[in-house]
């Protein structure tokens, strides 16, 4: 290498032209790929409200089989988009699929909206709740599907920003994590009761098993479950009556 | 004014594509090679490679941002100032990495999920920075180019390697998640051999160890000693 010892006036010019040019060519990149990439969130989210009824699809669905423009029908077709206040008034005009939790949970508490999907198979409703919460690292979220006792659960997704991989990421990686609340019950005397038991549930009907290992991420779990379905609880009231 | 002339006539008649040329391509893929030689980019490895096709998505981007980031600082190599120098590799680095990220993001995004901080973390992957300082700031653009596709096909054939057995033997299939997905063996009438009505695979259990990253760093120790043995040259560099 012959490098030279460089004046500092040419390495602040040679370091303004290489962050400019670079800062270009990303610019140009994400403007080519925004469009793919907005469409790709939009089907892996929907795919995701899809999941938490897999079950209930119709004979032999399975959601992780269907084709992209497959679960664009699907939803098209089979969810209905429902947005709430926080005294579980719909708020007309609005799209579910558009409401960012993350959004909202910056907001002040009255002020929050909450979106709700309704899947309808031939015979039955399934109400889709989204909640969001704190893991270990970075934030969690999921969707849970209520039956239309608006008691059982039916099925539930769960993701995350940044858990470890192999212990906190365990509740998206792992399928039985999430399987295990297929069925449990939710409410108690009018409060969430749903929850992740450190060392094994006691009362099958509500709780179900902590991972070894990643007890802040399970907390946070329950948490998530217990704040975030509470606020859907004056909707589901209405409904119930 | 001579000199220069001959000089400038001998490089024009060195072939474009070389046994030199060849040498840098192929050296990395067995007796450099970054991870069973000069172990590097190990951790990638031992994450990644518990099914083959995002190995091979990763051995892809991995090889795309050495072969462009010897590229780039090679043909800037003379202008790059000296005190700087890491600085202006990183930043070479990190915007190709970022411009495979998007790209992977908008033509795969299952993979892209799985993949996560991974492709992020190409940019602190030894063998790029690596390669950029010990050969891309000496050599001219077309064989720092070579040397990079070289040494990230030398990375992405130890990744491909590790991720077959460890499919094969963790999962039963082969390529899974992508559209050519093989099920070799499992329980049910899915697969090519079916442990339930099989007479010889009857006992047979996928081995959960081999999806764990412990077992990707046992068959690399293995892969470095079978290596060593073949070219018993190796054990004397480390």
């Amino acid at each position: 290498m012959n490098l030279m010892e460089s004046s500092n006036k040419y390495i602040i010019t040679f370091i303004i032209i290489m962050t400019v040019v670079a800062a270009v060519s990303l610019a140009g990149m994400r403007e080519i790929t925004l469009s793919a990439s907005t469409k790709n969130e939009e089907i892996f989210s929907k795919r995701s409200v899809l999941l938490t009824v897999n079950d209930y699809l119709g004979k032999g669905l399975n959601v992780n089989d269907l084709s992209d423009d497959e679960v664009l029908k699907m939803f098209n077709e089979q969810v209905e988009q429902v947005v709430l206040n926080i005294n579980g008034e719909i708020v007309p005009n609005l799209l579910a699929e558009k409401i960012d939790l993350s959004v909202e949970k910056k907001k002040a508490e009255a002020d929050r909206l909450l979106p709700l999907f309704v899947f309808k198979n031939e015979k039955e409703k399934f109400y889709i709740l989204s909640v969001r919460g704190s893991g270990l690292w970075d934030e969690i979220w999921g969707n849970i599907a209520v039956k239309s006792d608006l008691n059982t659960i039916a099925g539930v997704t769960f993701d995350h920003k940044g858990e470890t991989p192999g212990l906190g990421a365990e509740i998206k990686d792992n399928p039985a994590f999430p399987g295990q609340f297929i069925g449990k019950q939710i409410f108690k005397d009018g409060e969430v009761a749903v929850l992740v038991r450190k060392g094994g549930s006691q009362d099958k009907t509500y709780e179900v098993d902590g991972i070894s290992g990643a007890t802040i991420t399970c907390d946070g779990v329950t948490e998530m479950l217990q704040r975030g379905i509470a606020y859907y609880l004056p909707y589901l009231e209405t409904i119930e009556n | 004014m001579a000199e220069i002339l001959e000089k400038v006539k001998i490089e024009e008649k060195e072939p474009f594509f070389g046994p030199k040329e060849k040498k840098l391509l192929l050296d990395p893929l067995m007796d450099i090679n970054p991870i069973t030689v000069q172990i590097l980019g190990v951790c990638s490895a031992l994450a990644i490679t518990s099914l083959v096709y995002p190995s091979i998505v990763m051995a892809i981007s991995v090889t795309l941002v050495t072969a462009f980031s010897n590229l780039f600082t090679s043909l800037v190599r003379e202008y790059i100032p000296k005190q700087v120098r890491m600085i202006v590799q990183l930043v070479i680095i990190a915007t190709l990495v970022t411009i495979v990220e998007l790209g992977l993001k908008a033509l795969n995004f299952p993979i892209w999920k799985q993949l996560s901080v991974y492709i992020g973390l190409i940019i602190t992957n030894c063998i790029v920075m690596g390669r950029l300082e010990a050969y891309a700031m000496a050599n001219k653009p077309w064989r720092s180019f070579l040397d990079g596709i070289g040494n990230g096909l030398g990375y992405g054939a130890i990744l491909v390697i590790v991720a077959i057995i460890r499919e094969i033997l963790g999962k039963g299939t082969l390529f899974a998640g992508s559209p050519v997905e093989i099920k070799i063996i499992g329980n049910n009438a899915t697969y090519l051999i079916d442990t339930t009505t099989s007479t010889m695979f009857g006992w047979y259990a996928n081995n959960n160890l081999m999806v764990l990253p412990a077992a990707a760093l046992f068959i690399i120790g293995i892969l470095i000693w079978i290596h060593r043995t073949i070219n018993p040259k190796l054990v004397d560099i480390s």
